[in-house]
């Protein structure tokens, strides 16, 4: 997924001569976090309601004429190195961007424009969707080794036995030399596929299987134990 | 239609079991009838309460459906012969017909037009004040959605006898799924209608089908809140089972006063089914239809129609679980005692293994699961979760 396809085209933006007052009054209006600042439609800086709160006097200190700093420009306190995102680049690499510089948000800029805005519950929204389930469909985990063509296997399987894949993804396992296969496959019964996903040999994760005992079986079982442990001379209750 | 009766009524006719895709597929209407063969051994099932279905009209059908989708499932039927699913007619995979789950047979469209209509017919009954409480085991098909065919399911019986007492009654709709899967089809179906409130209880969508039933899936636009989902854990058990359904369904009745209670009971939550994860038992399909009973009689004057749904294994749960859920809807009083021998060695014939030969599951052969108290703990903590939304708008209980 590209940048372009999460990214939202309408952005809220402020001037340099905005002032803080009328800046704050956005963000709660819009319930946002981070305003673009623009000349034109150059970005020249970025301000987040924690700048404008920073900008503020604490609510202990009541001498400070608040309304004053209300009337400074954003420019005043604006941050001028802006890191941006490009709209063709990858969700990855935003992804990895606010995550490395611990950032909230990153302004889309093409041709020295803004044109969109990208924000980290996008980003979690994209991934809701990447991984969600947007038709019914079974849910099967598979561990296998990590070498090439597994995945190959496993999907040709899945299209011996007539099934559409609307889903798939590959992660380390966290057994050396394994990876861990997720796929959604589209029908309500995926016993035939389980089946001859064992009969090759890889490991079906999910659904788990319980080797699951009766009650009778159980009390059995608790029988010899006391047995057991009455032989072991311990006290007869 | 005849004469008001105050009795229940049973909707079958041999033809319902020709809604069948072949030998090998899951899903099979045989069951339907050792639930009726067992009923009548019994005596629980007089010829006077059986009403024949009738074939739902195309009408009826765009109620939900679109047109579109019906001409398609009508050019399937006349498909000659059973395909083999995947390799023939790919023009239909985009409806969800000719798959794996749902293939090709002859006749389709008419035998599932026929479990709509015994569902609609069951609604007309009800809604007309002739009797209180219909079944109709045909119906339940509670997957399909407006332009797709979906896990077995081809019409969705439910949400059209749904739109149909809106429209020509005007009834505030609760409908119930106590399926092990979600009831997604009738849920999307009626998202944003205020009107139907649909409640769902289901195995967790987290590995079963078809993925959803989520406990934050709760409506949309003005249906928001008219939603209810209860997902619970693998391998839960009855107490934890019935703790959530019984919890929620107050919660909703007090939420939301229904005029009519439509109800679906697929009983693949049972231990023994081989679709799902579930380890309920047959306490549940006696208890459930009591509650729902009773739900009936305090809030839409006793209207209640109930439907089929899933349930996959056909000998040993489907035939009991269905029988006791007519037996509740027929005051007879339930109690633990044996199946009619003559019924029990017809079924013996086609399983291999023990069949079990009371009504209810005994002790010995209920499943023991170790992780029983962390899955109990789950189900409290979602349903706790689910109920938060209602809770704000009816006050605390």
């Amino acid at each position: 997924m590209q940048i372009e396809e999460v990214m939202k085209r309408k952005v809220i933006t402020v001037s340099p001569s905005t002032t803080i007052r009328e800046a704050r009054r956005l963000c709660q209006e819009h319930r946002i976090r981070h305003l673009p600042v623009v000349e034109g439609e150059t970005l020249v800086g970025i301000i987040s309601d924690r700048d404008l709160r920073d900008a503020l006097p604490s609510v202990i200190h009541k001498e400070v004429e608040v309304d004053d700093i209300y009337q400074h420009p954003v420019s005043s306190v604006m941050k001028k190195d802006v890191i941006t995102i490009h709209p063709l680049d990858f969700i990855e690499e935003a992804a990895l961007t606010l995550y490395t510089a611990k950032i909230g948000c990153l302004p889309v800029v093409s041709q020295g424009k803004l044109v969109g805005i990208v924000t980290e519950s996008d980003i979690l929204h994209s991934l809701v969707e990447l991984m969600g389930v947007d038709r019914p469909s079974s849910y099967l985990k598979i561990e296998v080794d990590d070498t090439t063509g597994r995945l190959a296997d496993v999907a040709q399987i899945i299209k011996e036995c007539h099934v559409n894949i609307s889903n798939v993804y590959v992660y380390p396992s966290k057994k050396k030399g394994k990876k861990n296969l997720s796929f959604r496959v589209e029908t309500i019964d995926p016993r035939p596929i389980i089946e001859r996903i064992e009969q090759h040999g890889f490991r079906v994760i999910w659904p788990e299987k319980l080797d699951v005992k009766h009650n009778a079986q159980e009390k059995t079982q608790q029988r010899m134990k006391a047995k057991e442990q009455n032989n072991d001379g311990s006290a007869n209750l | 239609m005849g004469r008001p009766t105050s009795k229940p009524i049973f909707i079958y006719s041999e033809a319902v079991l020709n809604y069948f895709f072949h030998d090998e597929h899951p899903f099979n209407q045989k069951r339907i009838a050792l639930t009726k063969q067992l009923l009548e051994c019994c005596g629980f099932l007089i010829p006077d309460q059986v009403r024949a279905p009738r074939m739902a009209t195309d009408e009826e059908l765009l109620l939900v459906h679109d047109r579109e989708y019906i001409e398609a499932v009508k050019k399937a039927s006349q498909v000659s012969g059973q395909s083999s699913p995947g390799q023939e007619h790919p023009e239909f995979h985009p409806f969800g017909l000719g798959t794996e789950d749902t293939p090709l047979f002859p006749d389709m469209h008419r035998q599932a037009v026929l479990a709509v209509g015994g569902t609609l017919l069951g609604a007309e009954l009800i809604a007309q004040g002739r009797t209180k409480r219909v079944l109709n085991l045909a119906g339940g098909l509670h997957h399909a959605q407006r332009g797709k065919a979906s896990g077995f399911c081809i019409y969705n019986d439910c949400a059209v006898a749904i739109e149909y007492v809106r429209r020509q009654y005007d009834m505030k709709v609760l409908y119930i799924d106590t399926d092990a899967h979600h009831g997604d089809g009738v849920q999307w179906i009626f998202y944003h209608d205020p009107h139907v409130f649909t409640f769902s209880i289901h195995e967790t969508g987290r590995y079963l089908y078809p993925g959803t039933g989520h406990v934050n899936e709760k409506g949309i636009g003005e249906g928001y809140g008219y939603c209810l989902n209860l997902p619970v854990d693998a391998f839960t058990q009855d107490a934890s089972w019935l703790d959530c359904f019984e919890r929620g369904l107050e919660a909703v009745l007090q939420f939301f006063k229904p005029d009519i209670i439509i109800s679906q009971h697929g009983c693949d939550a049972h231990f023994y089914d081989p679709l799902t994860h579930l380890a309920g038992s047959m306490s549940i399909y006696v208890r459930m239809p009591e509650l729902i009973k009773q739900a009936a009689e305090t809030y839409t004057g006793g209207k209640w129609l109930a439907v089929g749904g899933g349930g996959y294994d056909i000998y040993r749960v489907v035939p009991r679980a269905w029988g006791l859920l007519w037996m509740v809807m027929n005051d007879v009083p339930v109690k633990q005692g044996p199946l009619p021998e003559s019924w029990l060695s017809a079924v013996r014939a086609h399983v291999n293994g023990p069949v079990p030969a009371l009504w209810l599951d005994e002790e010995e052969v209920l499943p023991v699961i170790p992780r029983q108290k962390e899955i109990e703990e789950k189900n409290r903590l979602m349903l706790k979760q689910a109920l938060s939304y209602l809770r704000q708008q009816v006050g605390p209980h």
